[in-house]
């Protein structure tokens, strides 16, 4: 498959802030991609140089293979849904979304014919009328993806699209977005800070951090195997273990990450069986979750621990000193240093 | 590609010559044309004029400005603080009851309604509001009339004949020079401080009087301090724009001189420029301590 | 919402201040029609609609109309031009000494108005220009700038930024985003800026007259006729026009940047 989009060892500086930091990053062509990480790591930035509206301080960049430095962003072919929408609130929904077919000389009734298809597309198709004003919010969503999508670009830009919409919502259009970015085989690079959004959607994430990347990969990948702390700490529930605890599991002395799910619980001075790895703890908390339960344990060097059992298990409450037990390849070693 | 197109690219590719373009014909205008005008002139303080001659004679010295501390002199400026601090003072009064009203008990059409009363008086004419004072001050004119009428005549008398403020009639007198610069700044007065109190939240007063404030004591210790920020923007207006005016004490009041008075006559007839630009080095170094002083109290907040 | 009325004293000073802004300006209307012309004396000793007629037939009052038109009209296309570059630079750019440079461009109306035209003035002695209706429009287009300048800057920073980053991610050069995006943004603030300027233009006297040497504009002439009073009530007549004129741009700027307002408030 063609690459999509290309840096090379691209930097952005703002005065002394290196808003983006010797990034080399390929995307596929026709891949959902997720740049995820906290506010300020770098992501939008990221996002602002593929649609142009910055420009790198020094690196090389490509979309599908061309050279994209100094071109201005109305003659890329990409477009971008913007995190307010920045919709036109002086055009009707229609002329909002035939805006960039008008601005290439595209006359009216052709405009309008595919202005409406694209609508259409979105489920929107009778409110070309209306004015933006008159749109809740998820039907702005909408309609900003029309006005993207009928310019048919080779790659699409989404900057935290579902932030402004209530959870209902958002549920609602990762789903449809997702089916819409399979229909129509265009790349999606797809920028937010939720987690969950990024690992349900992505075909692969990039996980942000100060202006760098510190790790690329599957939903699977970033999940089961994060390479550093950052990304463990960042991405989720994970247990993250010190270097100290790895080397008394027989590891190397690095960051290492646990599931909270690959974890069972014995009675105290129980002995793990075969395979699996052990370790004395005293329970703080227990959360009682339904299906679940969650515990909050920490073992005798101070190491926080949580593990997450079926509550039918659930004999243990606080205050009981117990054992915790896990298959050895179940306790991830990363490499990274950090 | 179309030319427009490719001045568009050029300009995407140099963002800070769009910059330049956009900026240099407003600053050419104000940063070099007036405020070079603007130094020039006031540069001219540190001159003198040749008393013989009646020539400028351009060495330095600060004999200029040591003449604005002659009595003659002294006193116009004397004068002027008096009558912006007088006129700022009763701007405060007439303001703030309207101001208050408006901003607590107009609602919806009555709030635009007031505001449009403000503001038609605001932005009418200058002259025909000055000259409505001179119908209205003028010796047979309405007040007198009205006096008359009311035999109240005996009162305006004793108004005039009271030394300084007093004078033949209201129109040649402090008395209607004042009233004339109050009518006139009154608005730039109310907008602020009706501003100033719209934030006041109605939770606080009711607040205040749960807590056993009586009404003044409400006033005084939460509506009024809370309004004063407000006050004291619209006071910038009333006092910067009293001390600069000299076409009001012109057409209504006695022939005593205010600084804008002197700084046109000295300009003008007189052709002593250096001491024009000394004067007017005066309401600048007035307006920038209060307005250093309005700033640590809040009043830019409220503009 | 508070149920219990306003406090009787409250209402009464309200009303006292709303009547001592509005009747000197009606007094106006009524001395129009007077018969008496030497002085002004009130009630008036007879009412006629002659003024009307007699200002219509004075040349030196359709001259100075004229000039003031003129003066106005060109100041208020420059004060555009300028205010808007002024605005579109200091909302979109960040750059060194912006702060400074945002104070310079109100500067002229927060100095009082004999500092400008006193420095105006001793600026022409001294390059020798001689004063000519484009001295006074010199003057009138520095502080009718800030007005333009204000205007669109409020507007500018009400509107997203984003607005001009989608235009062109949507295939607009600088030159189509800024007629079909930016242009509809800004029009109602470049209209009410545009009318206050003129307005205020129309009614200045203090920098004029440092500005203007023998030519009358229509303020100038009112202030010599306040100095040296002739036909009195031919100035009310006079009053009245300028009051229209001034009031309706007022007005009509009021309503739009309301208006703009209103929208930009729904947009988001």
């Amino acid at each position: 498959m063609a690459t999509a989009v290309s840096f090379q060892k691209i930097s952005r500086y703002f005065g002394p802030v290196r808003a983006v930091d010797d990034v080399t990053l390929d995307i596929a062509e026709g891949e959902f991609f997720a740049m995820l990480g906290p506010s300020g790591s770098g992501k939008t930035t990221c996002l602002r140089l593929i649609a142009g509206f910055e420009q790198p301080t020094s690196g090389h960049m490509e979309i599908f293979g061309v050279t994209s430095e100094g071109v201005p962003p109305y003659q890329r072919n990409v477009n971008t849904v913007f995190q307010d929408y920045a919709l036109f609130p002086h055009m009707t929904v229609l002329d909002n979304v035939a805006y960039g077919l008008m601005v290439k000389g595209i006359d009216k009734p052709t405009r309008h014919r595919k202005a409406l298809e694209a609508l259409t597309l979105v489920a929107l198709g009778s409110f070309g009328s209306r004015r933006p004003s008159q749109l809740s919010g998820g039907q702005r969503q909408r309609v900003a993806l029309a006005r993207a999508l009928v310019n048919e670009p080779k790659v699409l830009l989404l900057d935290e699209p579902l932030g402004a919409l209530d959870l209902k919502l958002r549920e609602q259009m990762q789903v449809e977005l997702k089916a819409l970015q399979r229909n129509l085989g265009i790349t999606f690079v797809f920028v937010t800070h939720d987690q969950g959004e990024a690992l349900s959607m992505a075909d692969r994430v990039a996980i942000f951090n100060d202006g760098r990347i510190v790790q690329v990969g599957s939903p699977e990948d970033i999940y089961e195997r994060p390479n550093t702390k950052f990304v463990a700490d960042f991405v989720g529930s994970s247990n993250v273990l010190s270097p100290a605890f790895s080397k008394a599991a027989g590891g190397p002395e690095k960051w290492a990450s646990l599931r909270p799910e690959k974890i069972g619980i014995l009675p105290a001075r129980a002995k793990p069986s075969p395979g699996q790895q052990g370790a004395s703890a005293k329970i703080i908390a227990a959360h009682y979750q339904g299906s679940v339960t969650r515990f909050n344990t920490r073992t005798a060097n101070g190491e926080v621990i949580n593990v997450t059992v079926p509550s039918s298990l659930g004999k243990f409450a606080e205050g009981d000193e117990i054992m915790l037990h896990w298959p050895k390849e179940a306790l991830h070693i990363m490499a990274g240093e950090a | 590609m179309s030319f427009s197109r490719s001045v568009s690219n050029t300009l995407f590719r140099h963002p800070n010559w769009f910059l330049v373009i956009l900026l240099a014909p407003p600053l050419l205008w104000l940063g070099v044309a007036y405020l070079g005008s603007l130094s020039v002139f006031l540069f001219h303080a540190f001159f003198s004029i040749d008393e013989f001659s009646g020539f400028i004679k351009y060495e330095l010295t600060l004999a200029t400005f040591a003449e604005l501390f002659r009595l003659s002199n002294f006193d116009v400026i004397i004068r002027s603080l008096v009558m912006a601090t007088a006129v700022t003072l009763a701007s405060v009064v007439i303001a703030f009851p309207f101001a208050y009203f408006a901003a607590r008990y107009a609602r919806g059409k009555w709030k635009a309604l007031f505001y449009i009363l403000v503001m038609l008086p605001l932005w009418s004419s200058y002259l025909v509001k000055v000259y409505a004072w001179k119908l209205i001050l003028a010796k047979e004119g309405i007040i007198s009339w009205l006096a008359g009428e009311l035999h109240l005549t005996w009162a305006l008398d004793a108004l005039l004949a009271i030394p300084v403020i007093g004078g033949p009639s209201l129109s040649i007198s402090f008395l209607g020079t004042f009233l004339v610069f109050v009518y006139v700044w009154l608005p730039f007065m109310i907008l602020p401080t009706q501003a100033a109190l719209e934030r006041v939240p109605v939770s606080f007063i009711d607040a205040s009087s749960d807590l056993g404030g009586t009404p003044a004591q409400t006033f005084r210790h939460v509506i009024f301090p809370l309004a004063l920020p407000g006050i004291i923007a619209g006071s910038i207006f009333t006092f910067s724009l009293t001390l600069g005016d000299y076409i009001i004490p012109q057409i209504i009041g006695n022939s005593s001189y205010f600084l804008g008075q002197a700084v046109y006559s000295l300009q003008g007839t007189a052709g002593n420029i250096p001491l024009a630009a000394a004067f007017t080095v005066v309401p600048i170094v007035i307006m920038g301590f209060y307005l250093a002083i309005a700033k640590r109290m809040g009043a830019f907040d409220a503009l | 919402m508070r149920s219990e009325g306003s406090p009787l004293l409250l209402k009464i000073a309200a009303l006292a201040c709303v009547a001592f802004l509005h009747v000197p300006l009606l007094l106006i209307f009524l001395y129009a029609f007077t018969t008496e012309e030497k002085s002004f004396q009130f009630p008036p000793p007879g009412y006629t609609t002659k003024w009307f007629g007699v200002v219509w037939e004075r040349q030196d009052i359709w001259d100075a109309i004229g000039l003031s038109v003129k003066v106005a009209g060109i100041a208020t296309v420059l004060a555009l031009i300028l205010g808007t570059c002024a605005a579109a630079a200091i909302s979109r750019a960040k750059f060194f000494g912006r702060d400074h440079i945002s104070l310079l461009f109100i500067l002229p109306i927060a100095l009082p108005g004999i500092v400008t035209g006193i420095a105006l003035r001793s600026t022409f002695g001294i390059m020798d220009i001689p004063f000519s209706t484009w001295t006074i429009v010199l003057g009138h287009t520095t502080f009718c700038m800030v007005v333009v300048y204000n205007n669109v800057l409020a507007r500018f920073r009400r509107t997203s930024g984003s607005m001009i980053e989608a235009s062109m991610d949507l295939g607009a050069d600088g030159f189509q985003t800024f007629r079909y995006v930016v242009l509809p943004q800004i029009a109602s603030a470049l209209l009410a800026g545009g009318m206050l300027a003129f307005a205020l233009s129309f009614d200045e006297v203090i920098v004029t007259t440092f500005t203007a040497g023998q030519q009358s504009t229509l303020p100038i002439w009112m202030l010599n006729e306040l100095i040296r009073p002739r036909q009195r009530p031919i100035t009310n007549v006079v009053a009245i026009f300028v009051i229209a004129v001034t009031f309706i741009p007022i007005l009509a700027a009021y309503y739009l940047t309301r208006e703009g307002e209103h929208t930009a408030g729904a947009g988001k």
